[in-house]
Formats: structure tokens, C-alpha cells, sequence
């Protein structure tokens, strides 16, 4: 089952970064390298927080739900503007429900539940797919001007 | 049974400790004196544990115990000395070529010597890889308490005013940095019998939604030992970050600096900061 926010056009990708995320500890790296990211496409200190906060929620998902996993970095183009795409892969459970998932205030952990519906709504394009058993795998990329 | 040439090196122990020590000398990875004993004591343990019978076959066996402690001692001291890792694998090497050295003037077969030299390799490289594994764990012992000095220190609480409480947080706020966050806090009010308890953000490079979990837990943490809690240091892009979010912070006593959060803290207790005429 797949959610799609996005306005999808030719994209080009450079500089792509994998980075493996198996404590808490490899939470402030990555942000660190994705705000680099954001600075390189000349991100607005508001659309860089955001896209900050936005990896920060869906990297603390995947440590605890999809117990650790691997984010891909990766400068995008699409002819009008630049961007950062972030990919976050885990073998985890998968979501059982992925419209609950996206409601805002629910939560199978006992967090706030705002971490999903949240994180699309800081970012341009969100993208989810998940198969029980298999894992999930998030895209999200914030424009520059977005 | 082979000639046990490599136990030969016995009655060489004091040149060999020489021949070592010049080798060090050379190369600059030792820092002198104090090295010296340490290195007569392991050429005399390396040498006690071939007598006894220690060889390549067995390089777990017990008559290596006590060169391994000791190895590991000066391994690891150096780690927090400060020698880089090639200058501790030096160490190591050159005791090798000097034995090494030794063996050839002591043995001319070849190929007794060359058993030999082979035997002795063996030893000294699990030796050398020994080095690294206790010299990296001295490296991590270092950043292990660095990382707990940083977040003792990185959760000053601040007397500000009579009964007034301040808490600069700077970084990441993750769980275990919220809890050592909230016990300090937690504790000052006790101690100072403060009523208002401030809790500085401008440090925090994000905040998801976790971090605002733990602020509101903090706050309501405070509340319950009858204290107010005021959250400062909201820059902009937290402010729109955390409303795109759907965060609701609206219960919370919220202020974009200390300063305002400090004069609010004033109104609070009826507190007034008049011009002196």
C-alpha cells in the first residue's frame, strides 16, 4: 500500500550519500549531513528546519518501529529547482494500517503521534510504501522554494 | 623436536633490551624514561613465557597471561598519552627486529633461524594485534567520558532571581539527555525553593516531535512540584516548524527570549525593575 504526495516531474539526482542508522547516536550525524544538503541548495534557514525536523521524525521512526535501516542523501533538480531527497529504508514489521498511520494523533509507541502526517505536511513530496513483514520505505524531498 | 633457538634469547635479555630501546629511540615513539621500565618488564615476560613453553600453536595459552595484562596496561595508557596508533604499533615492531637481530647472530643455520623468526612472528603479530584492540578500547574509554562530562555540563541550572530557575539546553534533546534535563531541574527547585523554572531552547538545533514530548513531560513534571515553567528561546523557524508539525504547545507558557521569559517571571512574582532616578 502506497501514500503519495507529489507533483512528479523530471528529476535529477547527484551526490547521493547512504548512510546506515542503527543507534540513537547516528540520529545527529545524519541531520548534521542532511543540513549540509539543504545549505549546498541554497535552503532558507526556515525550509532547512524543516527538512531537518522532518528527517529527525522519520529517522526516530525507523529506529523504533523499523529497528534501524539505511538513509539515502541525494541532491535533486528538476530543471526549476533544486532540492534534497532523503530515502529512508527499514526491514522492519511494515505498518498494518498506513491511513491510521497517517492520522494526525495516533500512535501505536506512545509518542504524540504526529511524526507521519507531520512530516508531509513540512515537506513537498512524501512518499510511503510498506508490506507487512517486508518494511517500509519513505521518500521525502523539500524544493528550495518549496 | 626442534632446537628451541627462540629460548636461546634468554641470555641476551639486557642486549636485547638495548638493541630496543635504541630501535625506539630512533623512531621517536617513546617518550623515554618512563617507558623503560615498562619495556624490561615485558622482554622479561615475553622471554618467561617462551620458557615456559608458550609458542605460536597455542597463543591463548596461559603462560601469556601476564604478558597480555601488561601489554594491555601499556597499551592502553598510551591510548590516553596520546601516541598516535603507529607510533604504538612501532612499539611492538620494534621489539620484533630486535630479537629478530638477535636470533640471527645467536643461530647460523637458516633453517633453524628461519623456524625461529617464523615462531617469533607469529607471537609478536598477535602481540601487535592485541596492541590495537586494548589501545582502541583506551581510545573509547576516552570518548565514553568525555560523552558523559559533555552532558553533565551541557545541563547547568542557573539561579537567575530569588526563586527563579533557568535552564539553558544546547543540543540535541534525546531521552537520556531529557532525563538528566529533568532530574537536575527537578532537584534545583527543591534546593532553591524556586517557583518558576525557565527552560532556554535557543541551543536546540531542531525540535520534532519527540523533543516536544519531552519538553511537555518537563513541564508537567515542574508543574507537579508547584512550579511554573516557562519555555524561551523559540526562533521562528521552531515556531513554524512546530505549528506545521501540529504540535499543541498552547497549555505552555511560551516566550521568543530569556529576557521576555525573565520579565515575565518578574510579573509573576509581582516583581517590578524600576530606572534608579
Amino acid at each position: 500500500m502506497a501514500i503519495t504526495k507529489n507533483r512528479s516531474m523530471m528529476i535529477t539526482a547527484t551526490n547521493k550519500v547512504e548512510i546506515a542508522i542503527v543507534r540513537e547516536q547516528d540520529v545527529v550525524p545524519l541531520r548534521n549531513r542532511v543540513k549540509d544538503y539543504g545549505v549546498k541548495a541554497g535552503m532558507s534557514i526556515l525550509n532547512q528546519t524543516k527538512l531537518i525536523t522532518a528527517t529527525s521524525e522519520l529517522v526516530r521512526n525507523l529506529l523504533k518501529y523499523g529497528g534501524g535501516g539505511k538513509v539515502l542523501v541525494e541532491e535533486v533538480n528538476n530543471g526549476r529547482d533544486k532540492g534534497v531527497r532523503a530515502t529512508f529504508i527499514d526491514n522492519g514489521p511494515g505498518i498494518a494500517d498506513i491511513d491510521l498511520a497517517m492520522k494526525d494523533g495516533y500512535s501505536t509507541g506512545k509518542s504524540l503521534g504526529l511524526g507521519l502526517p507531520g512530516t508531509k505536511r513540512l515537506v513537498n513530496e512524501f512518499d510511503i510504501k510498506t508490506e507487512m513483514g517486508v518494511g517500509t520505505t519513505v521518500t521525502i524531498i523539500k524544493w528550495k522554494n518549496g | 623436536m626442534q632446537k628451541n633457538v627462540l629460548g636461546g634469547l634468554k641470555e641476551y635479555e639486557s642486549k636485547l633490551n638495548t638493541i630496543w630501546t635504541q630501535l625506539l629511540l630512533e623512531r621517536g615513539s617513546t617518550d623515554g624514561a618512563t617507558e623503560e621500565e615498562e619495556s624490561k618488564e615485558f622482554t622479561s615476560l615475553f622471554l618467561e613465557a617462551i620458557k615456559l613453553g608458550g609458542n605460536s600453536t597455542d597463543l591463548n595459552s596461559q603462560e601469556f597471561d601476564k604478558l597480555y595484562d601488561l601489554l594491555t596496561g601499556i597499551s592502553i595508557s598510551r591510548a590516553k598519552r596520546g601516541f598516535s596508533p603507529r607510533e604504538t604499533g612501532q612499539y611492538i615492531i620494534s621489539f620484533k627486529e630486535a630479537a629478530s637481530k638477535i636470533l640471527s647472530e645467536i643461530e647460523s643455520e637458516p633453517a633453524a633461524l628461519y623456524a625461529a623468526n617464523l615462531e617469533l612472528s607469529t607471537i609478536v603479530d598477535n602481540l601487535t594485534i592485541m596492541t590495537f584492540e586494548s589501545f582502541l578500547k583506551g581510545r573509547e574509554d576516552v570518548i565514553a567520558r568525555q560523552t558523559e562530562e559533555i552532558s553533565e555540563i551541557s545541563t547547568p541550572v542557573i539561579r537567575v532571581w530569588e526563586g527563579v530557575v533557568a535552564l539553558p539546553i544546547i543540543g540535541t534533546l534525546d531521552s537520556s539527555r531529557t532525563q538528566i534535563v529533568m532530574e537536575n531541574l527537578l532537584q534545583q527547585i527543591v534546593d532553591t525553593g524556586s517557583s518558576i523554572a525557565i527552560l532556554d531552547i535557543s541551543g536546540v538545533p531542531a525540535v520534532d516531535s519527540l523533543v516536544a514530548q519531552h519538553l511537555i513531560k518537563t513541564v508537567s513534571a515542574t508543574r507537579l512540584m508547584g512550579a511554573e515553567c516557562i519555555i524561551s528561546g523559540i526562533r521562528p523557524e521552531i515556531a513554524q516548524t512546530v505549528v506545521h508539525l501540529g504540535i499543541d504547545l498552547t497549555g505552555i507558557v511560551t516566550k521568543a527570549t530569556l529576557a521576555s521569559a525573565l520579565q515575565t517571571a518578574f510579573e509573576m512574582l509581582q516583581l517590578t525593575v524600576v530606572k534608579r532616578k
